[in-house]
């Protein structure tokens, strides 16, 4: 809706509540919407009604705002309303070096951490020109992550479906089964969320010991673990009454609108980046790209699900690469000195700290080193001036990262292309015309996480 | 921005000519504005280095040079046989060509806009079906382009991406929408609007999208503070990052 | 509140409080106001491996009316902060508030013009959890501080003694204090030597 008249303001109702004055989000054009709305209709006073599904709402994955107007049950119009959650993310990443934006990115999409991280660290690899010298074991770990993750975030996508269509058993299946995903994160990256993990130049640091034995446990049990989730809701009949024929947007409607990810594979186009423009080494890797034909929420479901199988099949990949007998030299971080993050982090007496061996090296035997270490973590690395825009496949669809740098220590401006934000612009074809029960599995079917919506 | 890597000698090639010569090869270069003033994020006191006193000036704006590699001259040709075949003409719509890092960046006038991207969306051999986004970049340094726009396109059907880049001045921040040939660059094009302050003209509901309904100003821009407070901590008290002295 | 705001200090006050403590906080339904990465960690609480059924709070009320605890989990934007006003006005008392992970608590990283800087800016908080986010773990450990709390809270007249004492107490804390010191004792309700005057309120 364009200007209006009345100068904007938050309304507010100051009626004598016990609370004093009461805050409200009307103002601006809600009134005219409403009686637009009335006066669409024949007869004044039984017109359409306008709702607000607002930001606060069990069911719609967070901090969105929904204006719906309605002609009894079915929804003739869909307005989105973001920025509930926006965080100044990409104005943030300005004030820090190129390695601490990694924490602040990480947090934008934060259902897939991995993901945000990797695809702004290839945007600086590409920018420091040092995408073909990255190790080979940290593309294997970077790769193993990313579908790691990419389980993770289409279990927290599925899990919280279930919980919005009434179906509490398929949100505590989902929630148990992200908890092992969960664990596994935070072996190898210390923490369950919001990684840092994936660095400019390489990763963070090696796997732990123990840590081959214990993913190949989970890609022991996760089979039965999907399959579990499989009985659930496969031939489920609410659920599948729920989704089929739900939301549906063909080939020429993706296209029309831009869309990527699961919900193109599920008008039957097998487009991935993974094979179509690969980074990381996924070349090197065997696994097929789930399709659907059927357009429709319950077809993108069946290809989340596909997904999951599909990344415990790249798992196992990477996890057979690791385990083989590792060369003298198998660095996670770029060996170059003015690059590479210096920290050989390992666990000591008391706690996580730079490993004895770095300790000595730099106190000790390198003065160069020393003078690198304290440069690199206190002033960060200078990247080339020049801009890059790097493109991965996250499990919600193509999230790209374009980093400016004027070559200084600093990005001059990061921004970052996130799916759901562009998804989200087709809350009106998916669900205008169908009933409001059905805007659920719509927004579900695109799987927004606000986060990255909002930045 | 021209991808000139940090400010080394411009200069390079045809030794032969008088312009060219070392002596005068920074001439051109100092005539430009600055850019960045000093190695640090603030200018404050204590700052015992010296470079503080570094200028760093705005790089010169530079075409990439033939060929281009990978399938960049490519669909370069067929740009252009394009808008010369529709009279558009190329020269007049594509200031620079950009080939860097494996990436293509066209330098688009945005008067030409809207018909360099319909073109490069329905003339079958070029084919970008997608635009994944526009976003904005704030130079304020370069006056008379200080605010660019960015396009990505994707072609699905060659498997190709390129770049659009656009800029408008300070006091006339208009550029034309591309909503009618990408509808998809609805919310892009308002967020960019939010967060730069420049005007798609053609844009049905230009409108804040972020920021709050009676935002006022434009957050992401670079004389935008970024709006910290500063951090009372155990005694003391740290003031917000763009404030702070740093070393970075 | 209720007539058990009303009943005079003693015995029968005590025991009230007693039995008003444990009910309260024996099934506290929290509202839904997960925001940011910290709902996440909320959801993998309310699920099987980190139960929060066992306090009786996996009946998440969507709708604050029903609600008594709202766990403010994640970072607090300025265009959602007179929503969640409006929610919490919207709470019935008793009501209290947890501020989950840093961003709730105090805008955590992101110190810029999007976040506000603490919800506590616009809701008063009863528990600060740091953590970024905090573990399941962590967040159950804030509960239970809370539900310990909720236990011992008091009503009515012995309500504003308690509130008195605590601020009384707060006042004469110093920056770096770790610990609870020994302050001055309050001799007919007000300090024996102090120059600052405890504001008696609600």
């Amino acid at each position: 809706m364009t200007s209006h008249s009345a100068p904007p303001r938050a309304g507010g109702l100051d009626d004598g509540t016990a609370e004093g004055r009461v805050y409200t989000v009307s103002g601006q054009d809600w009134d005219q919407l409403v009686a637009a709305a009335d006066q669409a209709a024949d007869t004044p006073g039984t017109g359409h009604m306008v709702i607000n599904m607002g930001p606060q709402h069990p069911s719609t994955h967070g901090v969105l705002r929904l204006i719906l107007t309605l002609d009894g049950e079915t929804v003739t119009e869909c307005r989105v309303g973001i920025g509930y959650l926006h965080t100044g993310i990409e104005k943030n990443m300005e004030y820090r070096t190129w390695t601490q934006g990694v924490t602040f990115c990480t947090r934008a999409d934060y259902l897939m951490p991995i993901f945000n991280e990797t695809s702004y660290c290839l945007a600086v690899e590409r920018l420091l020109g040092i995408e073909d010298r990255i190790p080979d074991r940290a593309n294997i770990i970077r790769v193993l992550m990313m579908e790691l993750n990419r389980i993770g975030s289409h279990l927290g996508g599925l899990g919280p479906f279930g919980l919005e269509i009434g179906a509490t058993t398929i949100f505590m299946q989902g929630v148990r089964l992200r908890e092992n995903t969960l664990d596994l994160m935070e072996l190898i990256t210390g923490l369950r969320m919001n990684h840092a993990y994936i660095r400019p130049g390489g990763v963070a640091q090696d796997l732990p010991p123990g840590a081959l034995e214990k993913i190949r446990e989970f890609l022991r049990h996760a089979p039965t673990w999907t399959g579990e989730l499989h009985k659930l809701m496969d031939s489920n009949p609410i659920f599948t009454g729920r989704t089929k024929g739900v939301a549906y947007l063909d080939l020429e409607g993706c296209t029309a609108l831009g869309v990527t990810g699961p919900i193109l594979r599920s008008a039957g186009l097998p487009w991935d980046l993974r094979k179509s423009q690969p980074y990381c080494g996924y070349e090197t890797y065997e696994f097929d790209v789930p399709t659907a034909t059927s357009c429709d929420t319950y077809g993108r479901y069946e290809i989340r699900m596909a997904e999951i199988d599909q990344s415990l099949r790249i798992m196992e990949q990477c996890v057979d690469r690791l385990a083989g007998t590792r060369p003298a030299e198998d660095p996670v971080m770029i060996p170059d000195a003015k690059i590479g993050w210096p920290a050989r982090l390992s666990l000591g007496p008391d706690g996580l700290g730079p490993s004895p061996e770095h300790i000595a090296h730099i106190m000790g035997q390198s003065m160069e080193a020393l003078i690198h270490h304290f440069k690199l973590v206190t002033e960060g690395f200078r990247v080339p001036a020049g801009q890059a825009y790097v493109p991965i496949e996250s499990p919600k669809g193509e999230l790209g990262c374009h980093v400016v740098s004027d070559g200084g220590t600093r990005p001059y401006r990061v921004h970052i292309r996130d799916p759901s934000f562009h998804h989200m612009q087709a809350m009106a074809a998916l669900c205008e015309g169908a009933l409001l029960a059905d805007v659920i599995p719509a927004i579900a079917s695109i799987d927004p996480v606000l986060g990255g919506i909002d930045r | 921005m021209s991808e000139h890597s940090g400010s080394g000698t411009p200069g390079d090639g045809a030794a032969e000519e008088q312009a060219n010569l070392p002596a005068r090869a920074g001439d051109e270069r100092l005539a430009e504005p600055v850019a960045r003033r000093g190695m640090f994020g603030t200018s404050t006191s204590g700052d015992t280095s010296g470079y503080g006193r570094l200028q760093v000036r705005v790089p010169p704006e530079l075409s990439t040079p033939r060929p281009y590699g990978s399938y960049f001259d490519e669909l370069t040709d067929e740009l252009a046989r394009v808008l010369e075949a529709d009279g558009t003409g190329f020269g007049d719509a594509v200031e620079r060509v950009i080939a860097d890092r494996g990436e293509l960046t066209f330098h688009v006038r945005r008067e030409r806009l809207p018909e360099v991207a319909a073109k490069l969306r329905d003339e079958p051999g070029l084919a970008f079906g997608l635009c994944t986004g526009v976003s904005g970049v704030h130079y304020p340094a370069e006056t008379g382009r200080e605010l660019r726009a960015i396009y990505h396109l994707l072609s699905i059907t060659h498997n190709r991406r390129v770049r659009l880049e656009v800029t408008a001045p300070d006091e006339d921040p208009h550029i034309p929408s591309l909503i009618d040939v990408y509808p998809a660059l609805d919310w892009h094009e308002r967020e960019t609007w939010d967060f730069f302050g420049i005007i798609f003209d053609g844009h049905p509901s230009l409108t804040r999208i972020e920021m709050p309904d009676d935002w006022k100003g434009h957050p992401q821009r670079k004389d935008y503070p970024l709006g910290g407070i500063p951090v009372e901590y155990r005694g003391t008290k740290v003031p917000p990052p763009d404030e702070r002295r740093s070393y970075a | 509140m209720g007539l058990e705001e009303l009943l005079p200090s003693g015995i029968m006050l005590t025991s009230v409080e007693k039995a008003a403590g444990w009910a309260r906080r024996s099934s506290l339904w929290p509202a839904t106001f997960g925001l940011a990465c910290c709902a996440i960690e909320l959801m993998q609480t309310g699920g099987p491996r980190h139960d929060l059924a066992r306090f009786g709070m996996e009946r998440a009320s969507a709708t604050p009316r029903q609600a008594d605890l709202m766990i403010v989990a994640g970072r607090l934007s300025q265009k959602m902060a007179p929503v969640m006003r409006q929610i919490y006005d919207q709470m019935a008392n008793p009501k209290w508030v947890i501020s989950m992970g840093v961003c709730a608590s105090s805008g955590g990283m992101f110190n810029n013009y999007a976040i506000v800087q603490g919800c506590d800016h616009i809701v008063p908080v009863d528990i600060y959890l740091p953590g970024c986010p905090p573990r399941p773990e962590m967040l159950i450990d804030a509960i239970v501080k809370l539900h310990d709390r909720i236990l011992n809270g008091k009503l009515g007249k012995n309500r504003e003694r308690q509130i008195e004492e605590l601020e009384h107490e707060r006042l004469a804390r110093l920056p770096l204090q770790t610990s609870v010191l020994p302050v001055q004792p309050l001799l007919g309700g007000h300090p024996v030597s102090s120059g600052v005057q405890p504001e008696a309120h609600e």
